[in-house]
């Protein structure tokens, strides 16, 4: 079947998510949400005395391309400084989906990034800029 | 009868000739008919200036046109040329309202009642105002089968302090119809006053906004197979005199001077500007089209289709259908989840087989809240809809399934 979007690998992640479920008092945290969608994604870290990821949870709920790639990136990041995580860019999450995003779903593949940047610079980041979404005002055209 | 294959009404929709399209987006924008592009084109290319103002032919010629389509246009839903205002959109018509009604009727302590199933155009104008004057919402609740309480209307409107009901005709998401007479009816004996969105409702059933007696009537012209660019509101014309114009500038005054501006009539008074001049004249045809296919037609062909989706999504697996049960009580629209797949992965595996559905919380977010979905995907009809395009819908899900299903 030509689904080269849901291959194999980002249906496991989305069918049994890595890192997924509920953490004790967190060092850090963010939620977002995916104004197309309506998804929701929270992330929790634990954090070491020198600021590098000892663990992480998400929470939410989404399409198989955001879960995939909260999934997917929780793998990456343990053992990251926050300094580093805070500098990823959207190719860390495109990487690992290793498939082709259309525009309209680009903020479904980028908003575990955006949590987890989030969580490690302690504000709301911005969306990965050179998205054609990044343009578009929030809650674009939904009808 | 809920089973029986029926075919499209009408099928001259110039798009629809995309080998394998399958159209079920209908209920976000229509596909529009070749005489309305025709009309659209005619217009522009052998009548066109601009209107109200011109003496040489050619102008006599587009505005009487322009007042023609205006006229088709009232007549659609019964109402008075000038108590039909041109907008922009539904949108801008319900903000119409919101500004030059709102502010001088509404006031600190008072309430307006909406329910949870409005979108999202009723229902942040009226909370700007209720912010701005320090008024408060009522929600009126919708149950497991989409439908409001009209005793819980009554309770609302008890206290007197009510003196707005503004309430969709055909929810967007539920598919429910709302019983708008006597909604609109409670409300005025309250003394509050109504306004009903009809953007799913005027091409797909009849409407006569006499008869539904609102003092507000808004719907849009890209939804009932005219272009976009178009909205309507159709207003009681005691209450469109009593109110100030909304936007001003050109068009809607009658003298202007260094001092002072006296406005124009109705529906003149609320048409800032150039209005969308062709639009209105493909609307009056797009209008016209209908009629001449019969809107009871239209009704009956919608809900046929209706009766036959919801019969054929309920063997799908795993599914979860959103609204009333009963095809008569709905709109032409089936809201849905499955549980194994997200509403957007669903909605992009059909696209693949060019089925174009809807996913997403469809500009009603509290609704979502209510049901406890996040979004979900949306299959809505028209005249040209066929069980054949229910037939691939069905078939495009078990792709879905096959996909997904083991989740
Ligand atoms: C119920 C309802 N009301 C209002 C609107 C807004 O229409 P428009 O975007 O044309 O203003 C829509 C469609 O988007 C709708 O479905």
């Amino acid at each position: 079947m030509d689904d080269a979007l849901y291959r194999e690998e980002i249906l496991e992640h989305y069918k049994r998510p890595h890192n997924f479920g509920p953490m004790e008092t967190p060092d850090r945290e963010s939620f977002d949400t995916n104004p197309l969608c309506g998804d929701e994604l929270r992330v929790m870290l634990k954090v070491d005395d020198n600021d590098v990821v000892e663990e992480v949870r998400f929470e939410g709920h989404g399409c198989a391309i955001s879960q995939a790639s909260a999934s997917m990136i929780s793998d990456e990041i343990k053992g990251m400084k926050l300094d580093d995580l805070a500098r990823l860019d959207r190719s860390a999450v495109l990487d690992l989906l290793g498939i082709d995003i259309s525009a309209t779903r680009m903020k479904c593949a980028l908003l575990s990034l955006k949590v987890l940047k989030s969580a490690a610079i302690g504000t709301l980041a911005d969306w990965e800029p050179d998205t054609v979404d990044a343009a578009r005002p929030a809650g674009g055209a939904q009808l | 009868m809920a089973t029986a294959s029926q075919t499209a009404l009408a099928v001259d929709f110039p798009i629809l000739g995309q080998e394998g399209l399958v159209y079920l987006d209908s209920a976000a924008t229509s596909q529009k008919p070749r005489v309305v592009l025709d009309a659209l084109e005619d217009f522009l290319a052998h009548h066109n200036a601009n209107v109200h103002r011109g003496v040489y032919p050619l102008a006599i010629d587009a505005d009487t046109r322009f007042s023609a389509g205006r006229a088709q246009i009232a007549a659609f839903v019964g109402a008075e040329p000038a108590e039909t205002i041109i907008t922009k959109n539904a949108t801008e018509a319900i903000n119409l309202v919101r500004y030059s009604w709102g502010p001088g009727n509404v006031g600190a302590g008072d309430a307006i009642v909406l329910t949870e199933a409005e979108h999202h155009s009723n229902i942040v104008p009226w909370q700007q105002l209720c912010s701005q004057v320090g008024a408060e919402l009522r929600w009126l609740e919708v149950d497991d089968e989409g439908m409001i309480s009209l005793d819980q209307l009554d309770e609302f409107l008890a206290d007197g302090r009510v003196k707005m009901v503004a309430v969709t005709h055909c929810s967007n998401v539920l598919g429910t119809i709302n019983p708008v007479e006597e909604i609109v009816a409670r409300a005025r004996a309250a003394g509050a006053a109504s306004l009903i969105d009809g953007s799913q409702a005027a091409p797909h059933m009849p409407v006569n906004v006499n008869a539904i007696g609102a003092d507000f009537y808004v719907w849009t012209g890209h939804k009932a197979y005219g272009p976009t660019g178009i909205g309507l509101l159709h207003g009681r014309r005691e209450l469109l005199e009593a109110m100030p114009p909304f936007l001003t500038g050109g068009d809607m005054i009658k003298t202007v001077s260094f001092d002072e501006t006296t406005f124009n009539e109705l529906p003149f008074k609320f048409e800032a500007g150039t209005p969308p001049i062709a639009e209105v004249v493909a609307l009056g045809a797009a209008v016209e089209f209908i009629t001449e296919l019969g809107i009871e037609r239209v009704r009956a062909h919608e809900e046929a289709i209706t009766a036959y989706a919801l019969a054929s999504l309920k063997a799908v697996p795993g599914i979860t259908i959103q609204g009333p049960s009963l095809a008569e009580q709905r709109g032409g629209l089936v809201s849905f989840t499955l549980d194994c797949a997200h509403p957007h992965d669903v909605a992009e595996i059909l696209g693949r087989d060019q089925v174009c559905v809807r996913a997403g919380h469809h500009c009603t977010q509290p609704l979502m809240k209510k049901l406890g979905v996040g979004a979900t995907t949306r299959a809505s009809f028209a005249v040209h809809t066929s069980t054949d395009d229910i037939d691939a819908l069905v078939g495009s899900l078990g792709r879905v399934i096959d996909i997904f299903g083991d989740r």
